[in-house]
């Protein structure tokens, strides 16, 4: 693989790392395709997000400890997770106050405005947004919550979706509203999650749509886990995924 | 007037019925949860109920849309509408952290423009002095504008114990008082109610209490505004007491401000010979010159306008115009509590326009009752568990009320970050529960296995070797994940993790830049 | 001197302990306005913010004000009318003689003019971005309750008072005076959040902008 791109240290997050390793593989994929180097800090595990959502900070500081120690030493971290990077950008600053370490705060400070979600580095970073990807599927986005109103990531996913050779991407109603994922929300609150996730289903199924196509894949799993049980006939896939995608490899 | 610093914590004195003396290395007392939200249900209990109500659901999608459509056309217009936040927000920040100095100014200016000021440390308080102030001009009625201060204190009950009937005035207050209902919006009380059921409750109730509604009433809008124009007028032409709120309180020039939509407030401030404003001490505003930013921010955030259809604003009493008995009570009732915190005192910025409502997915869902209080949707969600504490059902199940999707904080036109607020009050139920429940125990486990990465690559080995034995292994062995797997399905893990792909594809080291590795336990040690 | 106030001038003060800033330490007020190309546009836009809000309004010249009063008191069907004791007698002269009844404001009580029709009042400014006219309760508008009760108001709005913005409008106001800004007649979204003329104000709301 040529090398003339970044290095970039690909975070994993511990979501996709278990339960999601397509997420992080098609992204190791795409950055090598596009020249970056990746590495993967093994060392590294979760940003502490489901603690420190839950009231749990106190559990949730020695992860933003550990986060900065990780990853501390690179240029450019890159997540494939809006949600997470929204952790680490805007709460990791608040947790390492808490924890009363001036060092810790400052390490934060100088570390994490370089943690970028998968679209903000390409685009941003590596000015592409043709990525010479090819997926020949109606498709539908659905922008997560933290990557639209935290990171405000804008149009930057659907300038590298419409950039994607064959694709058929169509407007999701109503994008912008919360799917009723919400990490701990989910679980306290499962009732209303589902009602939210039940409209969001209903709106992706509206478009047509066979493949809905997100930056979170919590946000996926609960609605395709919606969508699924519905049998709906969509299936759900991670933006690197269908970036990563070509004719020889397709996703 | 003005109070030297030594005389602060000073105890009252002889007086009855206050609440704990507040010294100043002591907390200000909170709010007292009033007698209608009392053994209230957590959020999610009785969110489960409304989401069943199938007429409410439908009634809620349709209000919220339509006013979020409005909203977003008329704040687009403005071009420096995030400079206006951030002034909004400025104004408020400069009143609370400089109350006192504001509190004393307003008064000083009102007292100097002929308005008489009172001082209530709670509601209990607040109602005695109203109740004592219309006993005293020998009144058994007084017509109301919609103030949520009043709502708070439960003003209506208090004056209906000592015999004075209170018209609510305005249409969505009118219907919810005639409907025997509570209110479940800031703006619009009534939001949950349809056209054919406010039809009902008019053609059932209207005659009770004063004029009937016309027989032929129709569920038309414009009819039934006009039925509720018949009803009021002749309360409105014969009330010697109103009893209003404040938008705001401007403290360089004593000025109250109302901002309302049908007239009925201008009615209620103009035509009675006795005004009583019952405001709450964060309503404060710095300056006249403020409202300028103010004025701007409000309409549009609120009912989605460019400007609302009625402003009032009166400095004290006007001679010769309007009520020539003025009077002011300035409420506390638990908001010292809340400013105390210099994180959750941003909640007070709140200016009641509900644009953080009708944008809350969780609230068109759910609906306001499930909040527990007059105060619903996600400011609810912040400014309840602070005024009251986190010792109740609801109040402590608020903070979870949210999907931390962030679209308050957007639409918020004073910029109160609402998710980091509830984030930040989550942390406090988990402090107070000093660590004893299942979900902690369960939190302290994940959270030892995420402290190192070997540890999480065991879990993860027992995780995915578990899954392609039973099968159907899912992340429900998270702790309290249960409720997940109850309408979705539930993914199994994969045969291989991201990091064992790495290994297999990449080789054990970071990367090429070799960091990032300490050449050990790179298989099985931990298994 | 209440304990309650001091109580509570304790507990708050105690309560900003942690603040370090002086008052007023945010500097001036920030005064966030746009400006209209000319005076011309901004009159435009606020003839077009007023006709928005379903209120009538028409333009014209110093001389046509007695006509234009006259033609929308006979539009609606007005057949009486409250007069503020400062208005400008040229705007209602001659509407005697079309058979309206001029009642001169002489302490009418709130049910004397609840039998009336109408009220003819100048204003103090008028806003162009938000389509908003403004009372002062000059002797040329009258105390608040005759712009209130009858149900058709005919507001007369110069050129020169017509201001761009908000924050413009309120260096022309006098803050100890009683104010009234009024943007179209009565309306609800109580129902349905669906805007709904006419409740308790006056229905029937007719501007005419005088230059």
């Amino acid at each position: 693989m040529t090398s003339q791109g970044p290095t970039v240290a690909i975070f994993a997050t511990c979501f996709n790392d278990t339960m999601w390793p397509e997420a992080p593989r098609a992204t190791v994929t795409l950055l090598e395709r596009l020249g970056c180097t990746v590495v993967f800090p093994r060392e590294q595990t979760c940003c502490g997000q489901m603690f420190t959502n839950t009231g749990y900070a106190d559990e949730a500081v020695p992860l933003v400890r550990k986060f900065v120690d990780v990853f501390e030493r690179y240029e450019h971290v890159v997540a494939p997770s809006g949600s997470c990077v929204g952790s680490v950008r805007d709460q990791h600053a608040m947790l390492a106050r808490r924890s009363g370490d001036g060092g810790l705060v400052t390490a934060v400070e100088e570390l994490t405005p370089r943690v970028l979600e998968l679209s903000e580095f390409v685009v941003d970073v590596l000015g592409r947004t043709d990525v010479g990807a090819y997926f020949p599927h109606r498709v539908t986005y659905h922008p997560t919550c933290h990557s639209l109103r935290m990171l405000h990531v804008g149009d930057r996913p659907l300038r590298l979706l419409r950039e994607v050779r064959g694709i058929d991407l169509v407007d999701l109603p109503n994008a912008t509203e919360c799917c009723g994922f919400g990490g701990t929300f989910a679980v306290k609150n499962a009732d209303t999650s589902i009602a939210m996730g039940s409209d969001k289903a209903r709106h992706v199924r509206e478009t047509g749509a066979e493949v809905l196509v997100a930056g979170d894949n919590s946000c996926l799993s609960h609605i395709g886990g919606i969508l699924g049980r519905q049998r709906s006939g969509v299936r759900t896939l991670h933006l690197a995924q269908i970036l990563a995608s070509t004719e020889e490899d397709p996703a | 007037m003005s109070t030297s610093p030594a005389d602060h914590g000073a105890p009252p004195t002889g007086d009855v019925g206050a609440g704990p003396t507040a010294y100043p290395d002591e907390p200000a007392p909170l709010q007292r949860t009033s007698a209608t939200f009392l053994g209230m249900p957590s959020f999610q209990t009785a969110a489960k109920a409304a989401l069943a109500d199938t007429q409410q659901r439908r009634n809620l999608a349709h209000a919220t849309a339509t006013i979020r459509g409005k909203r977003a056309a008329v704040v687009a217009e403005v071009e420096a509408w995030e400079e206006l936040r951030v002034a909004g927000a400025a104004a408020k920040d400069e009143v609370l952290h400089h109350l006192p100095h504001y509190l004393e100014q307003l008064e000083e200016n009102l007292t100097a423009r002929g308005a008489t000021v009172h001082w209530a440390r709670d509601a209990e308080e607040a109602n005695r002095i109203v109740v004592g102030l219309v006993q005293e001009r020998d009144a058994d009625e007084v017509v109301k504008v919609k103030s949520m201060a009043t709502q708070e204190i439960e003003l209506n009950e208090a004056l209906e114990a000592a015999g004075i009937h209170a018209w609510e005035t305005d249409l969505a207050e009118l219907i919810v008082q005639l409907g025997h209902d509570r209110p479940s919006h800031i703006l619009v009380p009534a939001i949950h109610r349809n056209r054919a059921e406010i039809r009902e409750i008019f053609l059932r109730e209207m005659g009770e209490v004063g004029r009937p509604a016309p027989e032929d009433l129709s569920d038309e809008p414009a009819r039934l505004a006009e039925a509720a124009r018949l009803h009021l007028r002749e309360k409105f032409l014969r009330a010697k007491v109103a009893v209003s709120g404040a938008n705001f309180a401007v403290a360089d020039t004593g000025t109250l401000v109302v901002v309302e939509s049908e007239g009925n407030g201008r009615m209620c401030l103009t035509l009675p010979e006795t005004l009583i404003s019952v405001v709450g001490v964060e309503k404060v505003l710095p300056t006249f010159a403020d409202l300028g930013t103010m004025l701007q921010l409000l309409p549009r955030s609120s009912t989605g306008e460019r400007m609302n259809p009625y402003t009032s604003m009166w400095t004290g009493v006007h001679a010769g115009d309007g009520p020539q008995d003025v009077h002011v009570v300035l409420v506390d009732n638990g908001r010292s509590h809340v400013l105390a915190d210099p994180v959750g005192r941003d909640a007070l910025r709140c200016i009641r326009c509900s644009a953080c409502l009708n944008v809350c997915p969780v609230y068109e869902r759910a609906g306001g009752h499930a909040y527990g209080s007059v105060y619903p949707g996600p400011i609810g969600a912040v400014l309840n568990p602070q005024l009251r504490g986190t010792g109740s059902d609801v109040d402590k199940s608020l903070p979870y009320a949210s999907s931390l999707c962030g679209a308050c904080f957007e639409a918020c036109p004073v910029r109160i970050d609402i998710p980091a607020l509830l984030v930040h009050l989550r942390t406090q139920v988990v402090d107070e529960a000093s660590g004893r429940s299942v979900e902690a125990l369960g939190m302290k486990a994940a959270a030892w296995t995420f402290a190192d990465h070997r540890r999480l690559e065991a879990a993860q080995r027992a995780a995915t070797v578990g899954g392609r034995l039973l099968g159907d292994r899912t992340i429900r062995t998270v702790p309290g994940l249960g409720a997940w797997a109850q309408a979705r399905d539930v993914p199994t893990p994969p045969k291989e993790t991201f990091r064992q792909w790495w290994r297999r594809t990449h080789g054990d080291g970071a990367g090429t830049d070799g960091t990032g590795t300490d050449g050990t336990g790179t298989d099985g040690r931990t298994a | 001197m209440s304990t309650a106030r001091e109580e509570i001038l304790g507990r708050l003060r105690a309560a900003t302990a942690d603040v370090s800033t002086p008052v007023g330490h945010r500097g001036e007020v920030p005064v966030i306005q746009e400006e209209g190309e000319s005076e011309q546009a901004t009159v435009e836009l606020f003839v077009e913010n007023v006709a928005d809000y379903r209120a009538e309004v028409v333009r014209c010249g110093p001389d046509e004000v007695a006509a234009a009063v006259a033609d929308a008191l006979r539009r609606r069907g007005s057949r009486s009318v409250v007069v503020p004791s400062g208005l400008d007698a040229s705007w209602v002269a001659g509407l005697a003689e079309d058979g309206v009844e001029l009642r001169p404001d002489s302490a009418l009580t709130a049910d004397q003019l609840d039998e009336v029709a109408a009220v003819v009042t100048a204003c103090r400014v008028g806003i162009a971005t938000t389509g908003t006219i403004v009372l002062d309760h000059a002797d040329d508008q009258g105390r608040r309750a005759l712009s209130l009760v009858p149900d058709h108001h005919v507001c007369v709005v110069g050129v020169d008072q017509v201001v761009h913005d908000v924050p413009q409008s309120l260096g022309r106001l006098d803050a100890t005076r009683p104010m009234t800004w009024i943007s179209g007649p009565s309306a609800t979204s109580d129902i349905e959040l669906d805007r709904v003329e006419g409740v308790h104000g006056p229905r029937n709301l007719d501007v005419i902008v005088v230059g």
